[in-house]
């Protein structure tokens, strides 16, 4: 375990249920990711890969084992604080884009700013141009999730998931609802910032092309990384 | 705050119809409150001035002084007294009191009084009646006789006697006719007839009788003092509070209007107590109203809301967010209802002034500002179930949908 990783994960346990009732999803899970990294999670369908996720995410507690990130212990955290480094170290992007449908794309993409700081900056509001210019979307800026393509509404979620310049973005299987091409384009997208900014990606997909491109690979098997 | 106002406003903006809605019903319920407000305040303010309108809210009299009784100490016997029917209570040293009474805040008329009983004679006919001797101008003071005059003026001299139109009626007499008046003390003055007046009150129109109060010091042989003093008051539901503190001041006998009419106070209290159940329901209405509109709307935005978590909004901004929404449907709702209910009443008619028949309504009386404020805190109060309950959507159980 080196001490400048971005991610150390050990022991990781997740347990859903009770008893005889109980589903063993992640059994004593070892990771670590490194600052800038492009990791691919693969796995069978059922093996943990979106509980990882949330459990990374801290939208969910594990039942047992190590959490950190960034030299923060993530378990002993409380909801608040837990919140706020959600705000500001982790970006989400999701197989649904879960845009906000009342909101145009450039107000989707500064809600991780604007929430912050309780209301939206003329700073926010430029460098959410910048992101939906850098996701080329730049003609698309007041348009309402309704309005946008399926591929161009992943791509304002991937500049929101951006917005706060965290130093992890999750993303579970961001193509899975695409087609080939828009999902190609996506993937390019999500290579390019991981290069040019250092963001580290990890990405869960059955894809195996998206992971080709990806600079590792990481597989989950009965629970555990193998 | 500033972002979740505007996220809130967004919510609201987003389903126009559903808002709209729900901006109307909530303004129906203020639009109840305050119709109800005003109808049984204006009842009651109708009511009151139908059964107070012509008599004092206050009347200070001397206390009555029971006969001394002189029981002898031999066992056995029983004495019985009679309080005296007769007997005069007057106020000896009223004129000095007077001053002191017509300053008393809240004053509107004070008219100092010399009643007492006597006939009319006119020839060969007769009648008794309740004579009230008044300070010249200041006949209406208490009852309005000048407004219901059917004959002559209100002007009263030493020489003329305002009477009921009955009264003359049954006597034969009629307007500038002479009368002869005799009191129970058995003094006869020759009176001219310079008024008749009709209140609709039987016993009055055929009873009784007004004269100035020099006249009356004459016949009834009250060279000073007075019979009673009636006043009026600019609020009459200060009268309980009045009258105790005349009696404190002056030592006196005050009674207050409330005192014969128990019934009536109590009938109005009743009222009073239906309506608020009725304005209970309608806030209770709004409550609910709101309180369903805002849970549906967490139930159908749960995904986002559950994405906002993620993203890093708090469970107090997202509580915010509703309650905000919850306070605005309130205030507009409530501020509509309320100008509504404003524009629907004020053409009414002032209660105290209506002729029975009509509606009486006293958009005084509408509670608008109280109907406001209530109907913003219940929508914040009914808002609160949904923002916990939107608060505590879990993200990971809806972003996987
Ligand atoms: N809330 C829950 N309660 C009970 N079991 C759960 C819960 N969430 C997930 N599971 C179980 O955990 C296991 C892993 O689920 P998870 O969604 O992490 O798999 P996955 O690798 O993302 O699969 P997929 O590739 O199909 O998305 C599954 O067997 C699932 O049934
Ligand atoms: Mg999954």
């Amino acid at each position: 375990m080196s001490g400048d990783a971005l991610i150390t994960v050990d022991g990781l346990v997740k347990t859903f249920g009770e008893g005889d009732a109980a589903t063993h999803v992640l059994k004593g899970l070892d990771l670590e990711i490194p600052p800038g990294d492009m990791a691919a999670l693969l796995g069978p369908s059922g093996s943990g890969k979106s509980t990882l996720l949330s459990i990374l995410g801290t939208l969910m507690q594990p039942s047992g084992g190590h959490y950190t990130m960034l030299g923060r212990d993530l378990i002993s955290a409380s909801a608040g604080e837990l919140t706020d480094f959600r705000n500001h170290h982790i970006g989400f992007v999701f197989q649904f884009h879960h845009l906000l449908p009342d909101f145009n794309a450039l107000e989707n993409v500064i809600f991780p700013a604007a929430v912050a700081s309780g209301r939206e900056t003329r700073t926010a509001r430029d460098r959410g141009r910048e992101l939906l210019r850098r996701v080329g979307l730049e003609d698309r800026i007041e348009y309402r999730a309704s309005e946008l393509s399926g591929g161009q509404k992943q791509r304002v979620a991937i500049a929101r998931a951006l917005m706060n310049q965290p130093e992890l973005v999750l993303a579970d299987e961001p193509t899975g609802n695409l087609d080939r091409e828009s999902a190609d384009r996506v993937m390019e997208l999500l290579v390019e910032i991981n290069k040019e900014e250092g963001t580290a990606f990890l990405i869960s997909t059955h894809d195996e092309r998206i992971a080709d491109n990806c600079r590792r690979q990481i597989r989950m098997v009965d629970g555990q990384v193998v | 705050m500033i972002y979740a106002l505007k996220i809130a406003f967004r919510y609201l903006g987003a389903n126009k119809t559903q808002t709209g809605l729900l901006l109307t019903g909530v303004a129906l319920g203020v639009f109840v409150f305050v119709f109800m407000s005003a109808l049984i305040g204006g009842l009651a303010v109708y009511l009151i001035e139908r059964t107070v309108g012509d008599i004092p809210h206050v009347t200070v009299e001397a206390p009555s002084r029971d006969p001394q009784v002189l029981v002898s100490d031999v066992p056995g016997t029983l004495g019985v007294v009679q309080k005296g029917t007769s007997q005069r209570n007057a106020l000896r040293n009223a004129d000095a009191f007077l001053p002191l009474i017509a300053s008393l805040p809240g004053t509107e008329a004070v008219s100092p009084e010399i009643v007492g009983n006597g006939f009319l004679i006119r020839g060969q006919s007769t009648a008794p009646v309740g004579l009230t001797g008044v300070e010249p101008g200041k006949l209406s003071a208490i009852a309005d006789i000048a407004g219901n005059l059917v004959a002559g003026t209100p002007d009263l001299t030493n020489s003329t006697i305002i009477v009921g139109r009955t009264l003359a009626e049954d006597l034969g007499v009629s307007l500038g006719q002479v009368v002869t008046m005799r009191s129970d003390r058995g003094v006869e003055r020759s009176l001219v007839i310079g008024g008749l007046f009709e209140l609709g009150v039987e016993s009055l129109d055929a009873r009784a009788a007004f004269v100035s109060l020099s006249t009356a010091r004459v016949l009834f042989e009250l060279p000073q003092g007075l019979s009673r003093i009636e006043i009026k008051l600019t609020d009459l539901n200060q009268a309980d509070a009045h009258a105790a503190r005349i009696a404190a001041e002056t030592g006196l006998k005050a009674t207050s209007w409330t005192q014969g009419n128990a019934q009536l106070i109590d009938g109005l209290n009743a009222q009073a107590r239906s309506g608020n159940l009725i304005k209970g329901f309608a806030l209770l209405t709004i409550v609910i109203g709101v309180a369903s509109a805002l849970l549906l709307s967490t139930y159908r935005r749960g995904p986002e809301i559950g994405i906002m978590r993620a993203m890093g909004a708090s469970q107090g901004f997202v509580v915010l967010v509703f309650i905000l929404q919850g306070a605005f449907i309130g205030l507009i709702g409530g501020v509509a209802g309320a100008g509504l209910g404003y524009l629907a009443l004020s053409p009414f008619p002032r209660p105290d002034t209506i002729s029975p028949g009509s509606f009486p309504i006293d958009v005084r009386q509408g509670a608008f500002g109280l109907a406001i404020l209530l109907t913003a805190c219940g929508a914040i109060l009914a808002s609160i179930l949904p923002a916990r309950s939107a608060s505590r959507v879990d993200p990971v159980s809806v972003i996987g949908q």
